[in-house]
């Protein structure tokens, strides 16, 4: 008999060493999360995946699952932080979906939607941030990161290159790169990196065929990101 | 409406003008006698795209200013696209690519000049322009015209059905990448649009008689109204027909003449400057050769119908025959742009009809890869005239500068001036009826100006900002200039 835990009533098998997240995953539960990927490691920054187990606030990637929790995931109140913090993340970058080229394939995107985020409600940052070009296939928007730090485990984890990293504090935090030149073209990086896939925005995009993918076949343009099998979006097609 | 005294003369403001995409505001200037000195079209709305596209990666340009407008975007959409195609070093698309881009661009044509005559203007036409305001609208025009307003919603759809076929959605949407598109027509798609083809054709040619003879019926206000005479420049194809998508410059004086023809299009700089007043955000362009004075000129339907030796469909072709031989070989009447909006429409509906039998719409080889370079520049005939996009990229392919000259922006002199004319007419004293504001207004809306594209422009036209006290004391004035 496998041990389960309870998400909103539903009891839901997990193995050892499994998260709540991943457990949710596997049973096809989404909870809604940015800065985690499954076959990553956790990294708890987003902070959108929480949930509270047993009446304690906790976030679902960070969390191990052990038998009997009881956890509350699709409420009002859940729901509304999340959306909260969704809109706290437009409204301190700088993304404009109207021309970016990662809409309908953009996971922050299909979160505010799927969260029923019709504003910012925040008054804009309108931040100062550097777009790096330098590179011929590959485009680093740093208007659109929003500092999940997936493209730094990507790079250490799967291409084995360690090109980024987060440099600074507080609102003067930002995407560096790891090149004498501080800039992409002299870095490692190439356009078929797990790096640049793994963006859940349009922060880091393959150059090389823009806007290939026409609206209808985007992958949240038919089905929304809560009602589809797995919660990891795959980029591959869009960023090649 | 206000009026103000202003010294001994009296200024009357007409502000906002209606049924126009964007806001204008219109200042008449009187003299002691009350006598009208000089009529002015402003440009209040603010747009900036030039501006705040310098920094961004050449690739999603086409995508960021279809975003100047809602009406037309698809317009901005490829000449653009047409300008990245440059910079990507690719000078002949593919069959398909350029057939579903022309395809795409014949659907915005037509659905733009469905809106424009029937929704804005056929109001107007038909009830007379000193109808009650609350009665010229196109709801009024669906009750007591069923047909007509029937038509005018059925026809604009189609040219929507074709855009959101082909680009996604009805408005804003992406098809053209660098040296391409992103996907050809499928069969079933290709096949509904037929199946709309002879109903459409017969609306369009239907729309034609109708616009003709609404200008016909009061022929003897109807050609004098606003009247101006100017010269007239669009493009034409190699042979002078009517070319919408792709062609060089041909212009012609104002005795219907020919004065330049089969001019470069990509070195428009060389002969096109645009000039700055005060008082507009909307520039002046004009001829270089002729100066500021006597260079400017016309966009638009008048134009390209005058211009064009002949249209490539036969429909079209006949009824520009009639337009012409009426007008005596040049139409300079502002209201006939409405007879010539609804020739250029049967024409996009027969391009469209020919183009969906055309098996490259449906083909897979959808981008050519080119040589990079550093400049690009888009000409296209958008449905209010020639759109000019130029743009010049650094080594890492982010916009250093842009350049859009649009359509309304090139009208803007006539729109001044058939605007002055108008007011002569109907304006006397400091009266002003209801049915004189509408007057003016007809006459703007006969060049179906769009005010949001035209003034697109950031950090080039001169601010005048003036400081009052609360007794109408000026206290400061500062003045921006234009250079
Ligand atoms: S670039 Fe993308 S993956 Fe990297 S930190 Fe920013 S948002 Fe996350």
């Amino acid at each position: 008999m496998p041990q389960t835990i309870n998400i909103d009533k539903q009891n839901i098998p997990f193995s050892e060493g499994q998260s709540i997240i991943e457990a949710a995953e596997q049973a096809g539960v989404y909870i809604p999360h940015l800065c985690h990927k499954a076959g990553y490691k956790a990294h708890g920054s987003c902070r959108l995946c929480t949930v509270t187990v047993n009446g304690r606030w906790v976030s679902a990637c960070t969390e191990p699952a052990e038998a009997h929790q009881q956890v509350e995931n699709n409420t009002r109140e859940l729901q509304s932080q999340r959306r909260a913090i969704v809109q706290l993340l437009f409204a301190e970058g700088n993304h404009h979906c109207p021309f970016c080229e990662k809409s309908g394939n953009c996971q922050l995107q299909a979160v505010a939607y799927s969260l029923d985020m019709h504003d910012t409600h925040f008054a804009h940052q309108l931040p100062q941030r550097s777009l790096d070009a330098s590179h011929p296939d590959v485009l680093l928007d740093r208007d659109r990161c929003i500092q999940c730090e997936l493209c730094v485990r990507a790079s250490q984890e799967y291409d084995k290159k360690n090109v980024f990293a987060l440099s600074g504090r507080g609102p003067s935090t930002q995407l560096i790169i790891n090149s004498e030149s501080g800039k992409l073209k002299d870095s490692q990086i190439n356009k078929n990196d797990e790096a640049i896939k793994v963006c859940p925005t349009g922060a880091l995009m393959n150059r090389s065929k823009p806007f290939s993918i026409p609206i209808g076949q985007r992958q949240f343009d038919k089905i929304p990101i809560d009602q589809q099998n797995t919660c990891v979006p795959d980029t591959t097609e869009a960023s090649t | 409406m206000e009026i103000i005294d202003k010294n001994k003369g009296k200024r009357i403001v007409i502000d906002p003008i209606s049924r126009v995409e964007g806001h204008g505001k219109v200042t008449l200037l009187l003299d002691e006698n009350n006598r009208l000195q000089e009529a002015r079209l402003h440009i209040v709305e603010f747009r900036g795209f030039e501006k705040f596209i310098e920094g961004r990666p050449y690739e999603e340009v086409a995508v960021i200013v279809q975003r100047l407008c809602g009406i037309c975007p698809v317009s901005h959409h490829l000449a653009a696209a047409k300008a990245i195609d440059q910079l990507v070093g690719v000078n002949q698309l593919s069959p398909t690519a350029e057939k579903i881009r022309r395809l795409l661009h014949y659907g915005q044509v037509l659905q733009s000049h469905a809106l424009h005559f029937f929704y804005l203007s056929s109001p107007d036409l038909l009830f007379g322009f000193e109808t009650d305001l609350h009665r010229r609208n196109i709801i009024e025009v669906i009750k007591d015209f069923p047909d007509i307003g029937r038509q005018g919603i059925q026809l604009r759809k189609f040219g929507q059905d074709i855009i959101q076929a082909i680009s996604g959605k009805k408005i804003h949407g992406v098809v053209a990448v660098p040296g391409g598109i992103n996907r050809s027509l499928d069969i079933p798609q290709r096949d509904a649009l037929r199946a709309q083809l002879p109903d459409i054709l017969k609306k369009s040619k239907k729309a034609v008689a109708i616009a003709r003879d609404l200008y016909l019926s009061n022929i003897d206000i109807h050609k004098n109204f606003g009247f101006i005479e100017s010269s007239f420049l669009s493009l034409v194809d190699s042979k002078g027909a009517l070319e919408l998508y792709d062609g060089n410059i041909r212009i012609k004086d104002k005795a219907g003449k020919i004065f330049k023809d089969q001019l470069d299009d990509n070195r428009y700089f060389d002969y096109i400057q645009e000039e700055v007043r005060s008082w507009s955000y909307m520039k002046f362009p004009f001829l270089s050769e002729l100066g500021i004075e006597k260079g400017w000129y016309r966009v638009g339907p008048l134009a390209r119908v005058n211009n064009c030796a002949f249209i490539s469909t036969p429909l079209a072709e006949q009824a520009r025959k009639e337009f012409i031989q009426f007008h005596h070989g040049l139409a300079q009447a502002p209201l006939a742009y409405h007879w010539a909006r609804m020739i250029e429409l049967l024409h996009c509906a027969e391009q469209i009809e020919n183009l969906l039998q055309d098996e490259d719409i449906t083909g897979n080889e959808l981008v050519v890869k080119g040589c990079p370079q550093e400049e690009g520049i888009g000409v296209i005939e958008a449905p209010r005239g020639t759109l000019f996009h130029h743009y010049k990229i650094n080594e890492e392919g982010l916009i250093q500068k842009a350049n859009l000259i649009v359509s309304t922006t090139q009208n803007n002199q006539a729109m001044n001036d058939s605007v002055r004319e108008v007011a002569r007419e109907y304006i006397d004293g400091q009266e002003i009826t209801e049915g004189a504001l509408n007057q003016i207004e007809v006459a703007i809306r006969a060049y179906d100006p769009c005010l949001s594209c035209a003034t697109h422009a950031m950090g080039k036209m001169p601010l005048k900002v003036e400081l009052f006290d609360h007794n109408g004391e000026l206290l400061d004035t500062k003045i921006k200039s234009s250079v």
